[in-house]
């Protein structure tokens, strides 16, 4: 495929489509950018173990009106705990009103070209593509230039959202290979509280390349739990953004689990720009088959005062990839940061390889900091004392795995989820 | 805290006390590089054709090549056409005994506090003095020569052993391997050459002082050892050099090679003119040094203290191919004023049950900044390998960095990687419990930094501890008693 051709073409297409929309200047500006860095090589230091470029090298169709699916396809693919929560559906990258459900009364969801001239206006010119200042390659341009058929979610103050927010992001494959770029901005004005749970699945055979992006805006005394769940089809390559920015004294409590696709590239990035900010991290990456996992964070601490603890785990099977790459950074103002990052892999197989490049970047002499990472296999006294009480082979390995796994589950606080990630756990050390 | 400042002040006001230019008259190439100065220093030297032949081919390479961007260091660009790159202090004949070596050149030596005929008589240690790219004096070489232990100049050595270093030269690092790498292999002007033979285990710690002298000169040393088959050797290098306004290029490669059963041991003090308060000046240090351990159960081990240089851009690495190999690497990095510094190593895994150990401490002060920039790589048949690293760094000061980038990839799971890394300052609680027990703020810094760093100072050999300790002392002082 001629990328270059294929974008400028749907890019002119789209321009056209939505007229002059408020949101005109962005995408071209992002385009412009797109067009000047092109899709990242592996000379590109922030994706030298990830290599995208090739899927670029297969005939896409790139929707850019949106197509539904069936309230059948879309049962199957419910987390559990939907009845009551808010239901929030991307199909191929625009979101779909008609199979959303907003049970919440105080949560205000709208889509993004709304958001973007009513109200919202201010909040989205300000903080609509602010990624794009922590991530300059084209990729994240990529999906700035198509802005469009996203949603904006808002919690006003002092609101707490009593059930999630589930996020589905489907794409309908069964015709092709499909090309989509959800985007979302999320925004808890002061002192609101609430859980986004994500999700990827793809239907059908086609394969797939999701580009997505979200980006929350967290304000003063405001919680937020955010789960990513992946466990799509091994055709269904992605690389998923979520920028975080903390403006206000907050609450951030991360969890990315990834079970299973094709090329799949996390980027997470969390900016401290208040003092007293509290953010966690976790991830687990449980992977086989040629499942290629990437997590890249950032944290970024530019007021003092904050704390940050970041965990990720992965267990590495089959001729899988796992890479974990976790910067610290902390600017010059940032004193009295404590800051602390750990990776633990577990490799299961041979063909299993694991890239790991926990960094810090530190400016400021008052701080604590520290990161550590290991590589090993399972824990070999651990599974003697197993044997030795006669329990077999794959049975003591499985619990094993499944210990080691629990420390990243227990922190997936809705406890539907945590059971529905507990069990894909389970039903995959099984078989 | 005001009297940290204070100390921090002091830190930052020490002057580089190792500044001074010796009279010496040089024998220079004009500025600048092209294939005639490639050329010119070989002739000079009265290499063979071959060595000048692979001279030209780096050369033709390193046209092709670009200077590389990624380190987290910033510089003004180098203009590689307005450096000398052959200077040689002026000698009449060879001189047969120390007595009959320049008496100013003898005196620069003094005046670094490693006097030739003082090192010979009492510490037992062979020098391999090199001003200005030319080897003007050995010692103790008969001595080793009785063991068969070869230890003299790359110039010697090109002359009188084209065997060994036809053989060595280049296996470790390729000509091609980087943009300085190839720069070196195309001027190198001399360096040191050492042998030992199978079974042997040299009697002394080898040493060469290394020094900048004439002014815009780059230096481009090399240096190859070779342990055979169960020998083992450790070798010094150590260098200080004069106060300089203008910026100096260094870029030197190192090659080891460890056969079965065999260790080398490397151990360096750097502490060239770091440039001035305000960052004007000082030297580029451009190096790559690699060895391998070619043999089973073979062993390398680079110890480094850092104190000097404007830039330091080096990564002592150790590829690990023969089975149950070791590698290790031990390193103090301290950055001052505007000091930048990326440094740390790399261990390639190769070989089954190949262990490797790395440990860098980094200080930072004044507006320096530090950095590590580490690889370990498991290959796939790299069964039972094991690592362990550990990364501190210590902030004295609010204005300089400490950066960790460590690289870990294992490609097996039979293989136990594991790493550590802190970033902290001397904390306020430390201070106060010396201070507590009647110890002055300023020495508890000192015996703080010096606990920090201690881990890797235990690794130099006797002869180097103490100079080492006294160039961390003028490297910080005012913090270090």
């Amino acid at each position: 495929m001629d990328t270059n051709n294929f974008f400028t073409e749907h890019f002119n297409k789209l321009q056209s489509q939505v007229g002059n929309g408020n949101l005109q200047e962005l995408r071209q500006k992002a385009f412009h950018s797109f067009n000047e860095k092109g899709i990242p090589l592996g000379r590109n230091e922030e994706w030298k173990y990830t290599r995208i470029s090739n899927l670029f090298n297969k005939q896409y169709t790139f929707p850019l009106q949106l197509t539904s699916i069936s309230e059948q396809d879309l049962k199957e693919l419910r987390l559990p705990g939907h009845e009551a929560a808010n239901e929030l559906v991307f199909v191929n990258g625009l979101f779909s009103e008609v199979l959303s459900n907003i049970r919440s009364a105080s949560l205000q969801v709208q889509p993004l070209e709304v958001a973007a001239r009513g109200e919202f206006s201010n909040i989205v010119s300000e903080h609509l593509g602010h990624s794009s200042d922590y991530l300059k390659d084209g990729i994240n341009a990529l999906n700035t230039a198509f802005v469009h058929g996203g949603v904006f979610i808002y919690l006003g103050k002092g609101k707490t959202l009593e059930h999630p927010i589930y996020l589905y992001n489907i794409t309908d494959a069964r015709t092709g290979n499909i090309f989509s770029q959800p985007r979302s901005l999320v925004y808890l004005a002061g002192n609101a509280n609430a859980q986004i749970v994500e999700t990827f699945n793809t239907i059908g055979t086609g394969e797939s390349f999701t580009n997505g992006v979200m980006e929350i805006v967290v304000e003063q005394d405001a919680m937020l739990e955010h789960y990513k769940i992946q466990n799509d089809a091994s055709h269904a390559n992605q690389v998923s953004t979520t920028h975080i920015r903390q403006i206000g004294k907050s609450y951030v409590h991360t969890v990315t689990i990834s079970l299973n696709g094709g090329i799949v590239r996390n980027n997470l990035n969390v900016v401290l720009e208040a003092e007293h900010c509290e953010t966690h991290l976790y991830g687990l990456y449980f992977i086989g088959g040629d499942t290629h996992v990437d997590n890249h964070t950032l944290v970024d601490n530019v007021t003092p005062h904050s704390f940050s603890n970041e965990f990720y785990k992965g267990i590495i099977d089959d001729n899988a990839t796992g890479i974990f790459n976790g910067k610290i950074m902390v600017q010059r103002l940032a004193q009295k940061t404590n800051a602390y990052q750990s990776n633990k892999n577990i490799l299961l197989s041979d063909g299993a390889s694991v890239n790991t490049k926990p960094q810090l970047e530190i400016f400021a002499d008052d701080v604590k900091c520290s990161h550590g990472c290991t590589v090993g296999q399972l824990d070999e006294e651990g599974m003697f004392y197993l044997r030795s009480r006669g329990i077999r082979e794959e049975k003591a390995r499985a619990l094993l795995v499944h210990a080691f796994a629990m420390d990243v589950l227990e922190h997936i606080k809705p406890a539907a989820i945590r059971s529905y990630v507990d069990h894909l756990i389970s039903e995959r050390l099984e078989s | 805290m005001n009297d940290e400042l204070s100390i921090l002040e002091k830190t930052v006001l020490s002057e580089y006390k190792y500044g001074f230019v010796s009279d010496l008259e040089a024998d220079e190439a004009p500025k600048g590089l092209n294939e005639d100065i490639v050329r010119f220093i070989s002739a000079k030297k009265n290499e063979p054709q071959w060595m000048l032949d692979w001279r030209l081919k780096a050369f033709s390479q390193w046209l092709k090549m670009k200077e590389p961007t990624w380190a987290n260091i910033k510089y003004p660009a180098i203009d590689y056409q307005d450096i000398i790159y052959y200077s040689a202090p002026k000698q009449k004949i060879n001189p047969k005994s120390l007595d009959e070596i320049d008496p100013e050149l003898r005196r620069t030596f003094e005046k670094l506090g490693i006097s030739l005929d003082e090192q010979k008589r009492l510490s037992g240690v062979a020098v391999d003095a090199v001003i200005d790219s030319v080897s003007i004096g050995t010692s103790f070489k008969e001595q080793l020569g009785e063991l068969g232990i070869i230890f003299c100049s790359m110039s010697d050595a090109i002359q009188n052993h084209p065997d060994l270093i036809k053989k060595y030269l280049s296996s470790v690092v390729p000509i091609t391997d980087n943009y300085f790498s190839a720069l070196n292999a195309a001027v190198f002007s001399d360096g040191s050459f050492c042998y030992i033979p199978k079974g042997v285990r040299c009697p002394m710690e080898l040493s060469t002082y290394f020094r900048i002298n004439a002014e815009n000169t780059g230096q481009f040393e090399r240096t190859l050892i070779v342990a055979e088959e169960g020998s083992y050797v450790s070798y010094l290098e150590g260098c200080t050099a004069p106060m300089r306004d203008e910026n100096q290029l260094h870029a030197a490669v190192v090659e080891l090679i460890a056969m079965e059963n065999a260790e080398i041991k490397y151990s360096t003090v750097q502490n060239w003119y770091p440039g001035d308060k305000e960052g004007n000046g000082g030297i580029y240090n451009f190096v790559t040094k690699r060895g391998i351990c070619k043999g089973d159960n073979s062993k390398i081990s680079w110890t480094q203290v850092e104190t000097g240089s404007a830039i330091t851009w080096k990564y002592p690495s150790v590829i690990l191919k023969g089975d149950n190999s070791t590698g290790e690497f031990y390193s103090i990095a301290v950055t001052n004023n505007h000091q930048q510094a990326d440094t740390g190593t790399k261990m390639q895994h190769l070989g089954k049950n190949t262990k490797s150990r790395i440990v860098s401490k980094g200080i930072s002060a004044g507006f320096s900044n530090n950095s590590y920039r580490g690889l370990v790589h498991v290959g796939k048949g790299a069964i039972n390998a094991r690592n362990f690293s550990q990364c501190d760094s210590l902030l004295l000061g609010d204005k300089c960095g400490a950066h960790t980038f460590p690289y870990i990839e294992v490609k097996n799971k039979s293989s136990v990687v594991e790493h550590e890394a802190t970033t902290s300052k001397i904390g306020e609680d430390q201070i106060f419990y010396c201070n507590q027990r009647g110890i002055d703020t300023e020495t508890a810094v000192a015996l703080i930094v010096n606990g920090f760093a201690k881990e890797v100072m235990n690794q130099l050999p006797m002869e180097f501890a103490v100079e080492a300790q006294k160039l961390l002392a003028i490297s910080l002082e005012g913090s270090v008693g």
